[in-house]
């Protein structure tokens, strides 16, 4: 284990752990409103302070968290659900149509900025949680397709899928059983990056009012909210602010310290 | 030494031209939260054309004053006949539009039939609906007949809907339009600003202003810091009440907490069930706490309301007792409407902070009652097309900011689709009163009528709030219509 990694662990844990308490425990009810006791700074009762409502925003955080993990998790399990065959088949089929076909059609997906699409989606299907999960899913599926067509097509190459073939193996069991190990470990590291992207597509989505709606707590529409709100309660800013950057941060470490971790080069260069 | 000299120099011709500037101070910048679609008043509903234009650069027969009350505009007298039916008048002499033609009682006739017209895109056609003719007597009289008296003409006549155009300049009104006011038009940047240039030949008492800029801020960060870095001197509308505490402590700017004609309102689509079930709606009434929402949406600036009426008018009637917020009494006539266990419905919500805000507040307090409100944030143009005319929603919060618009309530086919043949019945009778104590007594019981149908949600009356350098003087501080009147605006020395 190296240093990134455990700090990295340690980050995105606090953020999946405040997540996951959440559904059972948090200190206030997320969505009650209290306004005699709005804009209070962090105090013994309301730890990070309340809101404009005088809602509690440590429950907000937390219940934000939620909101935030579940959009990218599912938006990245998208990504790879379609990204990852669709890649392992432009591979078999190096060079063929198909690979042309699927390939181009990534670089369209890719060539559109991911908000541009997420804007798109949600003017024509309307805001909301379920919108921000499909549309940073979209932008997902060709950073899985090119990650995993890279790496499988020099795999294709190998000895022991001539072996295989040999065996009579057709191209599908080949790559889901030999391709598809052996590209794992980018695919993890790839997936962490991706969530940590997916997150920050999710705040920058509900910042413009175009991810989850009211009352659900994101923390892009917290930042959102406390924008004229900013120089006389600073915290409603600056808190939001932070988990986001706590988990981003946490989640790229995560990332790079499994990229280490995961490369048999550098483990048997440690050893 | 020389150096020294050359700064010395440079710092008095600074010092005197700082003076030199603020002697001549006649130029004035004011920012509106909202740019006009285009600039003719008389064919479309865009308050923010009003906002720039009205007493500016257009006038009609009588006009608002900033208190709300109405006198004499373009006409300088008239007579009303001992039936009510007739109007006689007389229209000042010397007025020209800003072309250089002159204004008579032709082209009063002619913004008249215009605006009463069969093809008329007028948005507030109700105005004229009751004149028979307009005759143009001589050059400087007009005499408009009435199908029967009403009490309310003079006030329709001074609606930012009734000002006077000229049939040579109407074709390119909404680009360049030419009225007769004490400011002309003069450049229209699109998406940032439109300048006005003071009117030497103005009839009246020449304005203070030399050159008025308005410029359209509509971001309330923006908005917050144009005020904060002086890059504007008034910002009429401040779109973000909670900052206002911060430009009343700081000396260099003056904070202008007036009364406005919006009524606040959670609009209930009558038609659509369960709303079509009087019980619910007044079920609904009680499960919402208007004090917490103007706390908390509009940071204190506002006046709970009990009906669509404002609060400000010497015929309003304080209903708000009927729908005091009690939300146990609320789920219990809920069960006894036969949703023990509420309902659900959708809860559209404009872009200004009052709608937004006070749609996550109200969506919280429904939901104490059981009724689970689905927000939908819409852009204005969507809540048109969506809310509006398509009259698809269960709930939607707006300001309702035309004056003494409780006329909105006769109209079944309005988008919240409140149908009372006693209620049409009851404006009928009013638009026939003339008589202002029986008057008053009409629109008590109108009042009355709306609140005890719980036909909206009745919220608060926004208040006006504006935003000035310390130095500027006369300005409205109330809102009796949407207007940003220049006409008697200065700066103090």
């Amino acid at each position: 284990m190296n240093r990134n990694l455990i700090i990295g662990l340690i980050l995105s844990g606090i953020a999946i752990f405040a997540a996951l308490v959440s559904f059972i425990w948090t200190p206030f009810d997320h969505v009650l409103l209290n306004i005699p006791e709005k804009l209070q700074t962090p105090n013994g009762t309301h730890w990070f302070g309340t809101d404009h409502f005088g809602r509690d925003i440590f429950s907000m955080i937390m219940v934000g968290a939620r909101t935030s993990i579940a959009v990218a998790f599912v938006a990245v399990g998208i990504g790879m659900g379609l990204g990852i065959p669709l890649g392992l088949w432009a591979a078999a089929r190096k060079g063929s149509f198909i690979d042309e076909l699927i390939m181009r059609a990534n670089d369209l997906i890719f060539a559109f900025p991911s908000l541009v699409i997420a804007i798109l989606i949600t003017a024509i299907f309307g805001a909301g949680a379920v919108n921000a999960i499909i549309a940073i899913g979209i932008f997902n599926i060709p950073v899985f397709a090119r990650v995993v067509r890279g790496a499988a097509m020099p795999i294709w190459e190998r000895e022991f899928i001539l072996a295989a073939r040999v065996a009579g193996k057709n191209a599908t069991r080949i790559s889901i059983e030999h391709i598809l190990p052996n590209v794992m470990n980018l695919l993890i590291v790839q997936a962490t990056i991706q969530f940590s992207l997916g997150i920050l597509a999710e705040a920058a989505l509900s910042y413009v009012g175009l991810g989850a709606q009211p009352p659900t707590p994101s923390w892009g529409r917290m930042l959102a909210d406390a924008q004229t709100l900013v120089s006389i309660a600073p915290h409603l800013a600056l808190i939001p602010g932070f988990a986001i950057i706590i988990t981003v941060m946490g989640l790229n470490l995560m990332g790079d310290g499994l990229r280490d971790y995961l490369n048999p080069r550098l483990r048997v260069a440690r050893t | 030494m020389k150096h020294f000299v050359s700064r010395l120099a440079l710092a008095s011709a600074m010092t005197v031209s700082g003076f030199a500037a603020q002697a001549a101070n006649t130029d004035i910048t004011v920012a509106l939260q909202l740019e006009p679609p285009h600039l003719d008043p008389t064919s479309a509903a865009a308050g923010a054309i009003d906002s720039v234009l009205y007493s500016n650069v257009f006038e009609g027969l009588t006009r608002f004053m900033g208190d709300g009350s109405v006198v004499a505009g373009l006409a300088e007298s008239w007579e009303i006949s001992a039936d009510g039916r007739d109007y006689t008048f007389k229209l000042r002499s010397g007025v020209m539009f800003h072309d250089g033609t002159t204004m008579d009682a032709e082209d009063v006739k002619f913004s008249l039939d215009r605006a009463r017209g069969e093809d008329s895109t007028n948005a507030q056609k109700a105005l004229f609906a009751g004149i028979k003719s307009v005759t143009a007597v001589d050059a400087h009289t007009v005499k408009v007949s009435l199908d029967a008296p009403n009490g309310n003409f003079l006030f329709n006549m001074a609606w930012g809907d009734a000002v006077i155009v000229a049939p040579e300049s109407i074709e390119g009104i909404k680009q360049t339009p030419i009225g007769t006011g004490a400011f002309k038009f003069s450049n229209w940047v699109q998406g940032d600003k439109i300048e006005l240039v003071r009117n030497d030949s103005y009839w009246g008492a020449a304005p203070a202003l030399e050159t008025a800029t308005f410029k359209f801020i509509s971001d309330p960060t923006a908005a917050f810091a144009a005020v904060m870095a002086e890059d504007v001197d008034v910002f009429s509308g401040f779109p973000a009440p909670e900052n206002l505490p911060q430009f009343e402590a700081d000396p260099r700017f003056q904070v202008l907490v007036g009364s406005s004609e919006g009524e606040t309102i959670l609009s209930t689509n009558n038609k659509m069930p369960p709303f079509d079930n009087p019980k619910v709606r007044e079920a609904m009434s009680h499960a919402i706490d208007r004090q917490a929402i103007v706390d908390g949406a509009m940071f204190g600036y506002g006046t709970p309301i009990g009906t669509h009426f404002a609060p400000h008018n010497p015929a309003y009637v304080d209903l708000k007792s009927g729908s005091a917020y009690d939300p146990e009494l609320a789920k219990s006539m809920l069960a006894e409407a036969g949703f023990p266990d509420g309902f659900e419905t959708t809860l559209y919500l404009p872009p200004p902070s009052y709608a937004r805000r006070g749609g996550e507040i109200i969506a919280a307090q429904l939901a104490q009652v059981g009724i689970k409100a689905q927000i939908t944030n819409v852009e204005w143009a969507q809540w048109l097309e969506t809310v509006f005319r398509g009259k698809d929603f269960g709930l939607t919060i707006v300001s309702h900011t035309e004056p003494m618009d409780i006329g909105i309530y006769a109209n079944p086919e309005y988008y919240f689709q409140y149908d009372n043949p006693a209620f049409q019945q009851l404006m009928t009778t009013l638009n026939a009163t003339t008589d202002p104590i029986k008057r008053t007594a009409l629109l008590g019981d109108a009042q009355r009528m709306i609140s005890g149908d719980y036909v909206n949600g009745y919220l608060f009356q926004l208040a006006a709030l504006s935003v000035a350098k310390a130095g500027v003087q006369g300005l409205w501080t109330n809102a009796p219509t949407q207007a940003t009147d220049l006409t008697g605006v200065s700066w103090a020395d």
